[in-house]
């Protein structure tokens, strides 16, 4: 493979976004320009990335399609290159990046050239954050993504914008600079920041827990983990639907994706040691979150608590450390990433209509609009985690891990199963049945067709996985069983080390 | 006659001054010449300190030194001046203060701090730093009919003429104890049982502390940096700097380098009061001039934690953190000297407001500079702290590297504060967009080299690599 594939679908949208950003002429010009090139950029990289998924191999657990470019002399190299785990983070981002660009055609009102460059300058920075081999590479396109990020939710968000634009990024900040702190030690502790290296090379226990706690902070906060979640259900709100869509669909994804890969890879000592407060943490989230988005009358923060709810179990299934965890909480997110996408569409979708957020201002919405209304319950269906959705795999599969660590856990955790079901139907219930509160929602209209294009692909796909998990299982299963032996290897190895 | 070789830069630069005060004395309305003629000059200089050659020269009873650092450290102030002088052409014309003395006082400035650079004993480096502070006096009270920028200019004048007779009376100290003024006999006769010098070597620390603006002795930095005209505090920014930096690099590393366990404490706690205060101290502030102040003494801050590493790691980051910071910087005062409207300029960054509506690119380098001085990354500032705190943590230092890079963050706040009053506020009136060629250069130059910097970042490190010290 010459060709560099990967460096191809990283840069591809960056170059997309550069074309925008030199577009001349009249401004419906382009608007018109530029919104054909956005489209074209991020859906020629979604087939690009299908066609990496054909081409990958499943059989084998090494990294693949792994590009090396000297970067900074002597210590840091331009390194990428995906596994099975990998991969569908790829593929869940060049997805999700077409759709948001969709909506956004529609729902952005001013400045729509700056938002699609904003728009796919995220996305690069989110496909090197799947892609890159080397830590500090991984730093780099974890951090910059918070610029473009800060600029929309600052530039097209809600009222209180500007507030959530800067909580958002000074928490996360505050989150990664200790991070980045680790990975210097890192290099200064092995001599590099070589991901696939590291794996190889047992950094001592004792200097584990200092380097998984920090980790974790960027981790946490990004996540993002109970109690650093604060900013997500601000940032949430504001943010244009888009946004929001991004946000849930992948950011919170690439904590997760951060998780499995350096703090199981690197830290396994400390990652055993401190599974039981991630355990505590998690739980929390998961039973106090669901509390809470019981309670909540704006639907966009209902669904960002739920978010929060949501990442609890795909914590819990990273460090119960069983094949089914970590099988479950990667097709969790995957899942997640589809179904939380699909349902702050659907809030964009009524919002762009009637210009409110509140559950109270809704009611009755299926006679006016039938097709939104099985749209939106089939995603709240899939949201609970019902069987035949991606949801319940996920879910499902999380539980059984969890069940063989620690049973109090997993009856806990599934507490929030029910709870998942109780705000999400009571949602949907406020909203779609019920009588019409209000004369003007009469007026209200259905899908058209943009929206119903968007809407199908996404259930479909939440219902194919519902039915058909094993695709994705396929893919990440020989990285998954690779990671756990590496885990074991490495954990005993260090421990007897510790023992002599 | 051999020796006049390696100080042609400095016997040029002197001729030019000269010259060019006689041309403003005898061709009438002549500042657009001179300042050009200085610029050419200053590039022609840069030429001279190229040719010198590739290895390290002693020359004058060895109290001028010519070596890797001193070329380095000449070539960016030389650079710089230029490039200050070339972007701030229309202000000073639209301020009037377009005399010829000028650009000749910038030029003689800087031959002070070339000869500071290059110094290897305590009393040239003297010389150089009463020249070079001198003339810098001058240049901050430049609007005579102005009354902040006299007060800037007395203000100046007196603290800086403490600090300068703290440091005379610390290398006074320093010669009693060790019987010499030459750096590399300072160097054999210092041990660390040598109480006395200590105290030299903290009164020549304050001194230079002072010149380089670290807490705690910052005080007159946002006055002077507000009062003086634009285009001084541009020069203010950056120049002294460079040359101030290098002779600390010096100081510490060559006469003082067996005392390293004294010292290194101190240059400790000034870099993490510069950090803290930077970062806190700007939050509050209205006047983009004070902001850059404040912000650039959280700069130093950083630039002195590499310096306090301890190794030639440390150096060579202090020196790529000062090269990225000048950048930088010279792009920031690119953006303010952008914001004019009808020949006044304004300084209060409310009149940013919505600044992205009508003028998007503008917007855009006022982006990227802000977010890079906040050194978030892919930008060059993220580099920048990057090295520095590389070369800390080899060190052990951990406490050093999490104050400074928690102070980022507080720090990115009100960089932040800026991005949201252009992108984020109502628009206002625009601003004026007849800029001149010379700094839309600078600026654009600056603000490409920020963005671009990551695609390759190692031409700093290959630049400063054989910069080795000790």
């Amino acid at each position: 493979m010459n060709f560099p594939i990967l460096s191809a679908i990283i840069f591809i949208p960056l170059i997309g976004a550069f074309f925008i950003l030199i577009t001349k002429g009249t401004s419906t010009n382009i608007e018109k320009n530029s919104k054909y090139v956005a489209i074209f950029t991020s859906l020629s990289n979604f087939l690009l990335s299908l066609f990496l998924w054909y081409s990958f191999d499943p059989t084998t657990s090494d990294f693949q399609f792994v590009e090396e470019k000297k970067w900074i002399d002597g210590f840091i190299n331009f390194k990428l290159g995906i596994d099975g785990i990998s991969i569908l983070f790829v593929l869940l981002t060049t997805l999700i990046v077409p759709i948001c660009i969709f909506s956004g055609i529609k729902s952005i009102k001013f400045k729509i050239k700056d938002f699609f460059i904003m728009i796919l300058i995220m996305e690069t920075l989110m496909l090197g954050v799947f892609c890159s081999l080397d830590l500090v590479i991984f730093y780099l396109f974890f951090e910059g993504g918070l610029i473009p990020m800060f600029l929309i939710i600052g530039i097209w968000g809600g009222s209180r914008r500007v507030y959530s634009a800067f909580k958002f990024f000074l928490f996360t900040l505050l989150g990664s600079v200790l991070m980045l702190i680790a990975i210097i030690s890192i290099y200064w502790i092995t001599g590099t920041t070589d991901v696939i290296k590291l794996l190889d090379i047992r950094i001592p226990h004792d200097y584990q827990y200092l380097l998984w706690l920090a980790f974790f902070s960027s981790f946490a906060v990004k996540l993002p983990m109970w109690p650093f979640h604060t900013w997500l259900p601000d940032a949430h709100v504001e943010a244009p639907t888009a946004g929001s869509v991004i946000l849930a669909a992948i950011l919170l994804k690439m904590a997760g994706y951060g998780f499995i890969r350096f703090s199981l890879g690197l830290f396994p000592v400390a990652s055993e040691y401190f599974t039981p407060l991630i355990f505590i943490l998690s739980v929390i989230a998961i039973i106090y979150t669901s509390l809470i988005a019981l309670m909540q009358d704006d639907m966009k923060k209902l669904i960002a608590y739920s978010s929060v709810a949501h990442m609890g179990f795909v914590t819990i299934g990273i460090f119960s450390l069983t094949k089914q965890g970590l099988d479950g909480s990667i097709i969790h997110m995957i899942s997640h990433g589809l179904i939380s996408a699909a349902l702050f569409l659907c809030v964009g979708v009524i919002y762009d209509r009637y210009h409110s957020r509140s559950i109270s201002s809704y009611g009755g919405l299926v006679d006016v609009m039938p097709r939104y209304a099985l749209v939106f319950m089939i995603f709240t269906l899939g949201a609970l985690g019902l069987p035949g959705t991606s949801g319940f795999v996920g879910e499902f599969l999380i539980l059984v891990g969890v069940f063989q660590k620690s049973i109090i856990v997993a009856i806990l955790a599934s507490l929030g199963v029910i709870l998942a079901a109780i705000y999400m139907l009571w949602l949907y219930r406020r909203i779609i049945l019920g009588k019409i509160v209000h004369s003007d929602l009469k007026e209200m209209v259905d899908l058209n067709k943009t929206e119903i294009y968007i809407f199908a692909s996404l259930a479909f796909l939440t219902l194919f996985f519902g039915f058909y998990p094993e695709l994705l299982l396929n893919t990440i299963n020989v990285s998954i069983n690779n990671l756990m032996e590496n885990y074991q290897t490495n954990l005993n190895f260090i421990l007897d080390s510790k023992i002599n | 006659m051999q020796t006049i070789i390696y100080i042609l830069p400095e016997l040029f630069l002197s001729l030019v001054i000269m010259t060019l005060l006689m041309v403003g004395v005898f061709v009438k309305n002549s500042f657009k010449l001179v300042n050009l003629l200085a610029i050419l000059s200053l590039i022609f200089g840069i030429a001279l300190v190229l040719n010198q050659p590739n290895e390290v020269i002693k020359i004058f009873n060895g109290s001028y030194i010519i070596d890797k650092l001193s070329v380095y450290m000449k070539v960016l102030t030389l650079l710089f001046c230029a490039f200050v002088l070339l972007s701030s052409k229309d202000y000073i014309k639209a301020n009037s203060i377009d005399k010829i003395e000028y650009p000749v006082i910038t030029l003689a400035s800087t031959l002070g701090m070339i000869i500071m650079i290059s110094s290897y004993d305590l009393i040239v480096f003297y010389l150089g730093l009463e020249l070079q502070s001198l003339c810098l006096y001058i240049l901050a009270s430049f609007k005579r009919n102005e009354e902040k920028s006299t007060e800037a200019g007395l203000k100046y004048f007196v603290l800086s003429a403490l600090a300068s007779g703290i440091l005379l009376y610390g290398c006074s100290l320093i010669y009693g104890f060790t019987g010499s003024t030459n750096f590399e006999t300072i160097s054999n006769n210092l041990n660390e049982s040598n109480t006395g010098a200590v105290f030299g070597i903290v009164f020549v620390i304050v001194g230079l502390a002072f010149k380089i603006s670290a807490v705690p002795f910052h005080m007159w930095t946002p006055d002077v940096y507000e009062g003086s005209p634009t285009s001084v505090t541009s020069f203010f920014a950056l120049i002294p700097k460079i040359a101030a930096l290098s002779v600390f690099i010096r100081f510490m590393y060559v006469p003082f380098i067996n005392m390293i366990n004294e010292w290194q404490i101190i240059i400790v706690f000034l870099a993490i009061g510069s950090m803290i205060l930077g970062a806190v101290a700007a939050i509050g502030q209205t006047n983009i001039k004070r902001l850059i102040a404040y912000s650039s003494i959280g700069h130093m801050g950083y630039a002195l934690a590499g310096l306090a590493a301890g190794t030639n790691a440390g150096i060579q980051s202090t020196i790529i953190y000062l090269t990225i910071y000048l950048v930088m910087n010279l792009g920031a005062f690119g953006c303010i000297f952008m914001m004019k409207r009808e020949n006044i300029f304004y300084e209060n960054i409310n009149d940013l407001s919505g600044l992205s509506k009508n003028h998007p690119i503008l917007s855009l380098s006022f982006l990227i500079i802000m977010l890079s001085l906040a050194g978030i990354p892919p930008l060059a500032g993220f580099f920048a702290k990057f090295y520095i705190f590389m070369a800390v943590i080899e060190s052990k230092m951990y406490a050093l590297a999490i104050i400074g890079l928690l102070t980022t963050v507080i720090s990115a706040f009100y960089y932040l504060r800026i991005v949201k009053i252009i992108y984020f506020d109502k628009p206002k009136l625009a601003f004026e967009k007849d800029y001149d060629w010379g700094l839309k250069f600078s600026l654009a130059l600056s603000s490409i080299l920020v963005l671009i910097y990551f695609i390759y970042p190692s031409i700093l490190i290959k630049a400063v690599s054989s910069i080795v010290i000790y």
